[in-house]
């Protein structure tokens, strides 16, 4: 692998951080507007979440559902997200993830799952988030991964069984995305308290960086995950900000600030 | 005569596939769930007593077995013998309440105490809310938008049986939207909650569950049939397809046997304009691989993998996937699929009621729609199963918008006080 992935929760860790991983949907509010924002967000990220706009995001709250479908209505494509994820690495090397559900893979014009696989890693991209995949039913997937040398994250959630621990981690390269409730993304005022139980969970099974995402708004809601897990993931809080036309940099640096577990003086 | 379900067939398999299709994309969230329902429903279908309360309330409360009766204006028309599976007989006029019943004693089974489902038609709505208040059970039901406004008459109806319906207003505001609302109430709510699917889609175990509910229906066909013809296998069956619970229902026990003895199964896909158009529902005609709903299925898609938006006049076939099951059976040869547009099932809904007395629902429509074309393909005298999946009643205001039936006839005045 690039080794980026690693490297960047190494360092958070170093510094006693929590990594900071925000989420946009790629193409909203637009092309341009979306790279502004991740520009916006890059000083505070450690990593960096592309969402591939897809028609029936199911595991998505209203947020995203929207932010997707204006993507989409705007004429956001598979290629032009590739486009875009190349034009990022061409700007940074922090690690750019493409969140995405699996029909998109599967379905790629330019040669299914392995031509998608190939061109993703080609473009810059560090590793893939497959929210609707079971490690089950991605055997073919997995391998050309390993093959492109893209990290494949698969999603953890409260209802899991540690089997379901153990087969699931054993499929995650690069880190482990762990789901704070049980739901669909979108901010929340709470997090439910078993949180870190989950992330004990997961290590006890795994020495991969453990992300928690889902529902993360704010500091408040940021302090206690960055406290227990190696990531945290915001999406929702901040795809509202930006198109509401928010203070995205300072939600940013709030949350990235909350990401410290011990405060920095001053 | 009451039948006994065997629920025995040779797919899916352990990984809940029928050849390529099928499996499980969901969140993971859900795969627990969905590994607690499969076993659960494997432990039910052993249990001669849950085998027997169900075709107990099959018989007394869905009013099974439904009857097999000859349509004898269209037989002589078309010089065909075609038998109407009258699953429009069933208590709330559709086949849908064959599975809702099915899963809402899955559901208490399971300790579940709460049901939610999604609709298009409204008919698997009405018929899931009605499952919900037989069992005292309270019920959630996700509806498009665009439906809500198509089938007003089941949202009243849905209501009064005690049911909530929430209408869904993201992505193409059907059937396809609201079942993705459905999804997210329940990856939330998945500890309590029983999602009544309502037809041979989904993640495994539902593909597989529903079909298992709607097999009843070929079951007593083949039955009746001896009775009738002295023969169990017809010349063909026939029956529209959405998501294809119906047509799984009737073409089951009749799929997996020796080639010999299988008649031809046809499945009618919506058309809408015109398979040409893009304005349809034709998932197996006209569609390609790919996951929809959290199952490998034939849809519709466009290069990027994006779900088209369906269309068809009937609200139950404006889906565009079509069950892992039918998908299988296309690629294996064992059913033939074919598309019937707008248009032409229109013409066949009026036809149908002035020649049989018989309302069809628009989905059904299709189906019976297709008896013409049949008719060239088959020796005369045929015997031809066609599933009356459906009856009418929901459609009249549709109806009377598409074809200006009511002008003279709207509802007006004064409302009583
Ligand atoms: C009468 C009737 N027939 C057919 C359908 C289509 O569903 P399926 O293909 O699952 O039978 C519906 C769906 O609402 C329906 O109401």
């Amino acid at each position: 692998m690039s080794g980026r992935i690693e490297a960047a929760f190494a360092a958070a860790k170093a510094e006693d951080r929590a990594a900071f991983v925000p989420y946009l949907t790629a193409g909203y509010p637009d092309r341009a507007g979306f790279l502004e924002a991740v520009r916006t967000l890059t000083p505070y990220a450690d990593l960096i979440e592309v969402g591939l706009p897809y028609s029936d995001p199911l595991g998505d709250g209203p947020t995203i559902q929207r932010s997707s479908e204006a993507a989409l209505a705007g004429g956001v494509r598979t290629a032009d997200v590739l486009d875009m994820i190349r034009d990022l690495r061409a700007e940074t090397d922090v690690p750019l993830l493409v969140m995405t559900y699996y029909n998109p893979i599967f379905c790629y014009a330019g040669g299914g799952e392995a031509g998608f696989v190939r061109d993703v890693a080609a473009a810059g991209a560090d590793g893939l988030i497959l929210p609707d995949l079971p490690p089950e039913e991605a055997g073919s997937l997995i391998e050309a991964a390993r093959a492109a040398d893209l990290a494949t994250t698969f999603l953890l959630a409260p209802t899991s069984t540690d089997a379901r621990i153990a087969a699931v981690t054993d499929a995650c390269r690069g880190f482990v995305y762990a789901v704070s409730v049980t739901g669909v993304t979108g901010a929340r005022e709470a997090l439910p308290a078993d949180v870190p139980a989950l992330v004990r969970r997961i290590q006890a099974a795994s020495d991969l960086p453990v992300a928690v995402g889902f529902g993360v708004s704010g500091a408040a809601t940021a302090r206690p995950v960055a406290a227990a897990a190696d990531g945290v993931v915001v999406g929702s809080a901040l795809v509202r900000t930006l198109g509401e036309g928010g203070d995205l940099a300072a939600l940013a640096a709030e949350i990235a600030g909350a990401c410290r577990r011990t405060p920095v003086a001053g | 005569m009451t039948h006994a379900p065997t629920f025995d067939f040779p797919y899916p398999d352990a990984r809940g596939r029928f050849g390529a299709y099928g499996g499980r994309y969901v969140p993971e969230t859900l795969i627990p769930a969905l590994d607690e329902l499969a076993a659960a429903h494997d432990d039910a279908i052993r249990d001669p007593a849950f085998a027997a309360h169900l075709a107990e309330v099959l018989r007394d409360a869905v009013g099974r077995p439904s009857l097999l009766s000859e349509a004898t204006r269209t037989s002589e028309r078309l010089g065909l013998r075609v038998w109407l599976k009258r699953e429009d007989l069933n208590h709330t006029g559709a086949h849908k309440i064959n599975n809702t019943v099915g899963q809402v004693l899955l559901a208490r089974r399971m300790g579940k105490t709460r049901i939610i489902a999604e609709t298009g038609a409204g008919q698997h709505g009405v018929a899931t809310a009605t499952a919900a208040a037989m069992f005292g059970l309270p019920c959630v039901v996700y509806m498009g938008e665009e439906d809500v406004r198509r089938q007003a008459l089941n949202v009243v109806r849905m209501r009064l049986l005690g049911a909530e319906v929430v209408p869904v207003t993201s992505g193409t505001r059907t059937l396809k939207d609201a079942t993705n609302e459905a999804i997210r109430d329940w990856v939330t709510n998945v500890r309590d909650t029983f999602y009544v699917i309502g037809s041979v889609v989904g993640p495994h175990p539902y593909p597989r569950i529903v079909r298992d509910f709607q097999a009843v229906v070929g079951e007593e066909t083949m039955a009746q049939l001896t009775e009738r013809t002295g023969r169990d296998v017809p010349d063909a069956v026939v029956a529209c397809v959405g998501g294809g619970s119906n047509a799984i229902g009737i073409f089951a026990p009749f799929a997996y046997l020796p080639a010999e003895r299988r008649p031809r199964l046809i499945g009618v896909e919506a058309a809408g304009h015109g398979v040409g158009t893009g304005a349809h529902a034709a998932s197996i005609t006209a569609g390609k691989r790919g996951v929809l709903h959290g199952a490998m299925m034939y849809l519709m898609s466009d290069d990027d993998g994006q779900i088209s938006p369906a269309h068809s006049v009937s609200a139950g076939l404006d889906y565009p996937g079509v069950g892992p099951e039918h998908s299988y059976y296309a690629d294996a040869g064992l059913a033939e699929y074919v598309g019937v547009d707008d248009g032409a099932a229109l013409a066949a809904f009026q036809r149908f009621a002035r020649e049989e007395g018989i309302l069809p629902a628009l989905e059904t429509s299709h189906a019976l729609a297709y008896l013409d074309e049949l008719a060239t393909q088959l020796p005369a005298g045929a015997d031809v199963v066609v599933n009356l999946s459906g009856r009418g009643d929901k459609d009249v205001n549709e109806a009377m918008r598409v074809l200006n039936l009511g002008a003279d006839v709207q509802p007006g005045g004064e409302a009583p006080s």
